[in-house]
């Protein structure tokens, strides 16, 4: 009776903790609230569940926490998302392994089903997110795997899975159990290969709630009533993050998913060299300094140059010769759901500053100056105006509307996911060459010139 | 076994209605502080483990809680350390 008070106020928390996040001023709070349920759940399951073992059990706590820690504490911001990724895989590996080991044989339908369904999902997550990982960190190339037969292959992991876990159903052999598992971690890459590198955020979302579903299913194997509560949470927040995100990138699910396998290749651009306007650091202090308003589009570059400081410092001094200066904020900025928003929180940049895409579009063409800083896809008119771009259907915020646009880049390369942008070869557009934190700092000096 | 089901289905309503009203600035903490919930399968694999009869099961036991101890630690860490960035205007 007082182990199921202790899991119900640990499931109170974690609502708490998920709610506290509804507002940044109670976010922090609420994750320590969190953690502290999290803490109560494990003592109680400690205390009252490990009959054996225990020192082992706590041997196990120590070093998980002896890892854990260190690489949450150095993790730089930018690499949140393949830490994120690799969190998620390891939770949906000790949800496979949980159900492994307590596979036996009988039992009720039910429980058959949940475990077979712990392990299958488990192990998607978990391979998934190592190859998630694998992208991020740039092991691998982010651009979408498609292996030669890849549908076939693909259908073909499924349907082996499917039968496999039927015959696990039927036979209770734990051999079948086991090529279940080595089937899922199969389905697991599979899935994601083809996944090209700027929709590995949704990637990650999804995972996410593979990895909450599995541990719900976890919990009907073990009848634990927290399992299934904050799996479901879990999976829950994970299924509707992947719906925001979609609807950010204005295309369906199924098409960012399996969008390689039926992508035809983009269309060459015409060979001619076309130009673009370059100018100096002067050219663009003096386009910033007596505008009245302007609006930053960071994107990912931004934080690989780390110049989120250097950007927070000019937009001080520009507002303090009293221009109007915001940020917009991509839904997809960054490499997951609201990335950029943390990014630049660790640069201090006030939150109200952070504007999103529909109170930004619609002040554009009053806005004097756009600066587009480190982003590409999230300003590129294709995504608008041209039916065969890949990208076409996503949001972008119209700087091509503004008065005048400057880009900073670092060069022509294409984006993250490797598409060109017409907004170069605008002829509203200024562009401005170099690192980020470096053409940043200079800008702030010849602002302060002027 | 239907009143397990009862609280999945209840579950999945309060969490879609809880994570529906998320602030999108924090998006990436709340996938990460989902993922640290998560990690709650902690609970899972010390059970499992504490309850062993067989060699395999302690070991894939105490595999389990292990990873699932690095899932929690660090996910409820790193959420933090986003957390504590998101400060407003001091004025």
């Amino acid at each position: 009776m007082s182990v199921q008070l202790a899991y119900l106020v640990a499931a109170l928390c974690f609502l708490l903790a998920l709610k506290g996040l509804s507002t940044p001023r109670f976010a922090r709070a609420g994750n320590l609230l969190g953690a502290a349920g999290m803490a109560l759940a494990v003592v109680t399951a400690f205390l009252h569940g490990a009959v054996h073992n225990g020192l082992w059990i706590l041997l196990a706590i120590v070093l998980g926490t002896v890892v854990g820690v260190p690489a949450a504490r150095s993790v730089k911001m930018t690499a949140i998302p393949q830490m994120v990724a690799l969190f998620n895989g390891v939770g949906g590996a000790a949800a496979a392994l949980v159900a492994l080991a307590e596979f036996h044989d009988g039992g009720e339908l039910l429980f058959r089903v949940a475990t077979v369904l712990t392990v299958l999902i488990g192990a998607v997550s978990f391979s998934g997110s190592l190859v998630t990982f694998a992208k991020l960190q740039e092991i691998m190339t982010t651009r979408p795997v498609v292996l030669p037969a890849g549908r076939v292959l693909s259908i073909g992991i499924v349907v082996v899975s499917l039968g496999l876990a039927v015959a696990v159903l039927a036979t209770s052999s734990t051999a079948l159990l086991v090529a279940l598992t080595v089937a899922g971690l199969l389905l697991g890459i599979a899935f994601v290969l083809p996944v090209g590198g700027a929709d590995v955020p949704i990637a990650i979302s999804l995972l996410n709630a593979f990895t909450g579903l599995a541990v719900a299913a976890s919990g009907y194997v073990l009848a634990n009533t927290l399992l299934i509560v904050a799996g479901t949470l879990v999976g829950a927040s994970g299924t509707l993050l992947t719906r925001m995100m979609a609807q950010a990138m204005g295309r369906p699910l199924a098409n960012i998913l399996f969008g390689a396998f039926t992508a035809t290749v983009a269309q060459a651009h015409s060979e001619e060299q076309r130009t673009v306007r370059s100018g100096t650091v002067e050219d663009v202090a003096i386009l910033l300094g007596y505008a009245h308003s302007i609006v930053i589009v960071p994107g990912y570059g931004l934080a690989v140059a780390q110049a989120q400081h250097a950007a927070r410092e000019l937009v001080s001094l520009l507002e303090g010769r009293g221009i109007t200066v915001s940020y917009g904020i991509h839904p997809v900025a960054g490499r997951m759901p609201g990335h950029m928003n943390v990014l630049l929180a660790e640069a201090d940049v006030p939150y109200e500053q952070l504007k999103e895409l529909d109170d930004v579009n619609p002040g554009m063409t009053s806005m004097d100056v756009a600066l587009v800083v480190g982003a590409n896809d999230v300003v590129n008119p294709g995504a608008r105006d041209e039916p065969a771009s890949p990208i076409y259907g996503m949001p972008i915020f119209d700087v091509d509307r503004a008065r005048a646009v400057v880009f900073m880049k670092r060069s022509m390369r294409p984006g993250f996911a490797g598409i060109d942008n017409e907004l170069l070869y605008n002829t509203k557009t200024t562009m401005l060459f170099g690192d980020a934190k470096d053409s940043l700092t200079k800008l702030l000096a010849a602002v302060k010139q002027l | 076994m239907i009143d397990l089901l009862t609280i999945f289905v209840l579950a999945a309503f309060v969490g879609f209605e809880v994570v529906s009203k998320v602030s999108t600035i924090l998006h990436t903490p709340l996938m990460s502080g989902a993922n640290a919930i998560h990690g709650v399968i902690l609970v899972g694999a010390i059970l499992i483990t504490g309850a062993a009869e067989s060699g395999v099961q302690v070991v894939l036991g105490l595999l389990a809680v292990f990873l699932a101890t690095v899932n929690v630690v660090g996910g409820f860490v790193v959420t933090d350390r986003m957390l504590e960035m998101f400060k407003g205007h001091k004025r």
